[in-house]
């Protein structure tokens, strides 16, 4: 879809607009017409060709690369090269049988990086060869006669192809003439390949790891003939095509990247918006059921961690650790740790020993510890703040993994933090970087949390009306400030307070609640559908909402919003925008958090209950302590958020149009 | 007399302090009473089976009302007014019939007592309602009345005895005793033996490599497990607690005890683990006509969140926990409140409570039932001694069970008197 897309803009000479909507491309049937060939050589396909393909609904393509793709699509002399094909003539391919290792139909770039960069035996010369592999990526060689035929549904006939394409085809050969004298050689012995130069403005940083100096080198030189080649075929095709407009010059271009299509490698289309989502995509998790992974993440670790017997064979990808072993023997090395802050220091301990709890709080510690940090902070002698800086806190943070998984709050602040870094003027000294950064903290925290809170509350309370019961579940500050908010302003409601083993936390909140004069009724989560009778409105907090309109939250979560659902009950999240994610989830099993198993066998205040002493003893019994649930979006009413009150289908509108800006801010 | 009346006494009061809970214990224990009842209580010479029935009653709402809840006590009380019901009529066609049986079941051997007496007022009762109920096709097909059957059938209640008692009445009166207290015997053997006939059928449902949910405790679906176990099926369950009593502690000990791989995880957990789950088994405190249960607390939740994974929701229980009345509001009117102590400690918010503010009332209530009420579109299949049903089915095996008369305990002495 995004390929197709991205070379559809390649094609359409209008200037992009935000389109919104559905609606008929009004270009595509008109190019359709003014060149026969094209729609003739089209795959019966039609999601194949470019001109038979209709927008999604809502397609808001980044200007950056809508501007680029523009102007060279034009034909203009952009300095920026785009996928040019350069299809070698037929009769110079030398039919060696070794093109056909190559990896054709493969749609998975980084495998034709390494089909090109693995084949010494093809043939070419290791010039040639160092060349293309830094080309980075989306390199593919082959006849295109071999591409056309290889692919099936393309449903392309060569010969057909061939001979609709000879003026096009000599024109591009003149161009591989011009481009193999640039390279001194080394490309003259691989003819007859189609080479499609394509490069990206961002490159992987994988690839970057990989590339050493000479291949860099290549890489240079590859761009700058890829340059000239784009730069002679947007003339040679003007010339050849005498007195037709620039207009005429896209078939030949359209033909050239559907032929990529074809040929499925091409890819360049889905360089820019592609790469730009790449980023937003987050990064999977460390499985903890990978071996090799884990013990390499031992070896780097901080905090000593005992795997946990008896563990449940569902929950293997997720980390779970001996509690109680970490805490003594980190406040032990509190003066051995170097290169650990003594403020994110104490944090981790907050974190691991659970008095810092609730995405909020922590999100706010970690940062404030941060910002201590950052305030201590010397940049080292030779070394540029911004780098360095951004290291330390990457150790700050993997130390405060070990202590406990991260919040999904606290990762959006994470990347907000190391942004600003990454975005600091050069011309900035140390001291006035170290000031933007603390500010840029301070008010990361007053907007995105505490106003939003304001927000949130403001919105919330106007749902609150006398003589409603409400029923809340778990322990969220934001619920919390609603519910006195709305007692401040003289609302006459009942609250109950829906609790869960093992966390208990409404018992605290219940006695916030009742010191406050509200009236409450307290109970257990398995009462819940006793007590759903009486219930007019369901506040739940949430500890992230994903873009799938799931509600990622205290395990319980999802009981509560069922039952209320079952009883037709309106269900209203209370989750701030920062806590928003790109992530989408289905089930509670894929990513969780498991607690400490022993709180389970273990009934505060219940001495009667301990049949499950010494469970660890037996190994055909496991206690499973989860931390989180995922609610379905269906059982959603409402989400309200800073940005006002949104169902959940609009959470990933929130995500990509939103936040987009506030994090680059 | 006096001496059944005090250990009806003693019972009632343990029933009002809920020293005597769970189903079981309670059914077993009320049939112990009435068969001390009824062998206690004097027969007169008409109409014997009239003056048990109004006895059993009397007792029967009295236990009722010490603890409404616990529906297994009218269940059995029911039931026992239907064996006395069932043995007066066998024994009134075995009077018209003059059939040979009475040699088979006169003797008064202890020895015999378990089954045969029983088997054959079984028999016969069988044979009886056979001939009784389902109109013959030829019947149907010609329209002609079923002349023998239908007076039988409306003269069930004190007229018919009238009739026959008039042939023997001394053997009789002693048969009638005799055979109803056989008949509650076999009663207390299959309450005791329920919980094997139902695990009988556990490799029926339970697969290789299956995962299994269930709630709280019961000795039904422990049994029910480990018969699977016994088969060498492997499987794997999952126990919520069930806060706030933990028996879901004590289940998993057992099970692990019996080598089984058990996962505790918390109530609040049960949403997620749902969709792992291919069955969830659970026990019943009782089932009712239209194919409700009421569940221990907490079981609702789980049957919504079955529902919304279609896992099948499978309810075992012994046919003691079948319960002729159909449920009207049961969430509040066949519940228990417990003590709140079980969720905030006593006094730990005293605090708090600031009874001078406002009108007095107290800001902070705790709610604590111990049951829910599963409603029948949530529950898959239900497992009974007698095999699998389905909860439209439920008021269909009530009646193999139940007599329709009996269905109200307290309007017959109420009318009567």
């Amino acid at each position: 879809m995004d390929s197709r897309r991205a070379s559809r803009m390649v094609i359409d000479p209008k200037p992009k607009v935000r389109q919104v909507g559905f609606f008929t491309p009004g270009a595509p049937p008109e190019r359709t017409k003014s060149s026969p060939a094209e729609s003739l050589s089209s795959p019966p396909t039609s999601d194949m060709s470019p001109a038979g393909n209709s927008l999604s609904p809502v397609m808001i393509p980044p200007p950056r690369h809508a501007s680029d793709n523009l102007s060279s699509s034009l034909g203009l002399n952009s300095s920026r090269v785009l996928p040019v094909p350069v299809p070698m003539s037929p009769i110079r391919r030398p039919s060696t049988g070794d093109n056909l290792n190559l990896p054709l139909g493969s749609y998975n770039p980084s495998e034709s990086l390494l089909g090109t960069s693995l084949s010494p035996s093809s043939g070419f010369d290791d010039e040639g060869l160092s060349e293309d592999t830094s080309t980075s990526g989306w390199f593919v060689r082959g006849n295109p006669g071999k591409v056309a035929s290889s692919f099936p549904s393309g449903g392309f006939d060569t010969t057909a192809m061939k001979s609709r394409n000879i003026p096009v085809v000599s024109n591009l050969t003149t161009v591989s003439h011009l481009l193999t004298k640039r390279k001194k050689g080394g490309i003259a012995e691989k003819g007859g390949t189609l080479v499609e130069v394509q490069h990206e403005q961002v490159r992987d940083s994988k690839l970057k790891e990989k590339t050493s100096k000479a291949e860099r080198r290549a890489l240079q030189e590859a761009q700058r003939s890829a340059k000239a080649a784009s730069r002679a075929e947007g003339s040679k095709t003007a010339a050849t095509s005498g007195g037709v407009t620039a207009a005429n010059a896209k078939p030949a271009k359209a033909k050239a990247s559907q032929k990529k299509e074809g040929s499925s490698v091409a890819s360049s289309d889905r360089k820019g918006p592609e790469k730009d989502r790449k980023k937003d995509v987050p990064h999977p998790r460390m499985q903890f059921d990978d071996k090799q992974r884990v013990e390499k993440a031992k070896r780097r670790a901080v905090v000593k961690q005992t795997e946990a017997r008896n563990r449940v064979e569902l929950f293997r990808h997720l980390p779970q650790y001996e509690h109680g072993t970490q805490l003594p023997d980190l406040e032990s090395r509190f003066f051995q740790l170097e290169p650990m802050h003594p403020s994110v220091y104490k944090v981790g301990l907050q974190y691991l020993s659970g008095d810092t709890s609730g995405s909020n709080a922590r999100c706010i510690a970690m940062l404030q510890a941060f910002k201590e940090a950052i305030k201590d902070y010397t940049t080292p002698p030779e070394k540029a703040l911004g780098r360095d800086l951004t290291a330390k806190i990457s150790s700050y943070v993997s130390f405060l993994i070990e202590c406990r998984p991260l919040s999904i709050s606290m990762g959006y602040a994470i990347r907000f933090l190391k942004n600003r870094i990454a975005k600091l003027p050069l011309t900035f000294s140390e001291t006035e970087a170290k000031a933007t950064l603390c500010s840029d903290i301070d008010r990361f925290i007053n907007e995105k949390i505490i106003l939003a809170d304001k927000a949130i509350v403001k919105h919330a309370v106007t749902k609150i009306r006398d003589g409603d019961v409400l029923l809340i579940y778990g322990s969220s500050c934001v619920i919390e400030m609603i519910l006195l908010h709305a007692h401040e302003l003289g609302r006459q409601f009942r609250v109950v307070v829906v609790d869960s083993r093992p966390k208990l936390e409404g018992k605290a909140l219940l006695r916030r609640l009742v010191s406050k004069g509200l009236c409450c009724t307290y109970t257990h989560i398995n009462a819940l559908s006793y007590i759903m009778h009486e219930v007019t409105l369901v506040f739940l907090g949430a500890s992230s909402v994903l873009c799938n309109g799931t509600v990622y939250s205290r395990v319980g979560t999802a009981c509560v919003a069922m039952v209320a659902h079952a009883f037709r009950l309106p269900v209203l999240i209370c989750c701030e925008a920062y806590k928003f994610h790109e992530r989408v989830q289905l089930d509670s099993i894929c990513s969780n958090e498991l607690g400490d198993p022993d709180v389970i066998a273990k009934v505060p205040g219940r001495e009667d209950v301990d049949h499950l002493e010494n469970w660890a003893n037996n190994e055909n019994l496991q206690l499973l302590n989860l931390m989180y649930d995922v609610t379905p979006s269906d059982y959603v009413s409402m989400i309200i958020t800073d940005y006002g009150m949104i169902p959940p289908t609009s959470v990933p509108v929130i995500v990509r149009e939103y936040r987009r800006e506030h994090l680059w801010m | 007399m006096p001496d059944t009346q005090s250990l009806v006494n003693d019972f009632v009061i343990k029933l009002k302090r809920r020293k005597v809970e769970g189903s079981h214990a309670t059914a077993r224990q009320t049939a112990e009473l009435l068969r001390s009842v009824i062998s206690q209580q004097r027969v007169p010479y008409t109409n014997q089976a009239g003056a048990l029935i109004d006895a059993v009653k009397a007792v029967g709402e009295q236990l009722v009302a010490a603890n409404p809840v616990e529906l297994a006590v009218g269940n059995i009380v029911r039931r026992v007014l239907h064996i006395i019901r069932e043995e007066d009529i066998s024994l009134a066609t075995n009077a018209i019939g003059g059939l040979g049986l009475s040699v088979g079941s006169d003797d008064e051997d202890d020895a015999a007592k378990d089954d045969h007496p029983a088997l054959s007022a079984a028999a016969v009762a069988a044979a009886f309602r056979s001939t009784l109920r389902p109109p013959s096709l030829h019947a149907l097909l010609e329209g002609v009345p079923d002349s023998g059957a239908v007076p039988h059938a409306s003269s069930s209640g004190g007229d018919s005895e009238g009739k026959s008692k008039s042939a023997d009445k001394s053997t009789r009166s002693r048969k009638l005793k005799h055979d109803v207290i056989e008949a509650i015997n076999e009663l207390i053997q299959d309450i005791d033996t329920c919980h094997e006939q139902i695990a009988e059928q556990a490799v029926e449902h339970i697969h290789q490599n299956e995962v299994i949910l269930t709630l709280g405790r019961s000795r039904t679906v422990m049994e029910f497990l480990c018969a699977a176990k016994e088969k060498k099926r492997s499987f794997r369950v999952f126990v919520a607690e069930g806060a706030p009593r933990y028996q879901g502690h004590v289940l998993a000990k057992e099970l692990v005890a019996r080598g089984l791989q058990t996962t505790v995880i918390t109530d609040s957990a049960v949403f997620a683990m749902i969709s792992r789950v291919n069955m969830v088994i659970i026990g019943a405190h009782a089932i009712m006509a239209n194919g409700g249960v009421i569940a221990p607390v907490g079981l609702n939740m789980v049957a919504l969140a079955a529902q919304r994974h279609a896992v099948p929701f499978v309810v075992v229980g012994g046919s003691h926990k079948l319960c002729p009345l159909y449920p009207h509001n049961p969430e509040v009117l066949l519940n228990d409140l417990k003590s709140p102590s079980e969720l905030l400690d006593f006094g730990e918010f005293s605090d708090c409570m600031n009874f001078s503010s406002g009108n007095g009332a107290p800001l902070l209530h705790v709610v604590n039932p111990a049951f829910d009420y599963v409603p029948p579109n949530l529950v898959s299949l239900f497992i009974t001694d007698t095999g699998g049903h389905n909860p439209s089915y439920m008021y269909r095996l009530i009646a193999d069970y139940y007599s329709a008369e009996d269905l109200s305990l307290q309007q017959r002495p109420a009318s009567g008197n």
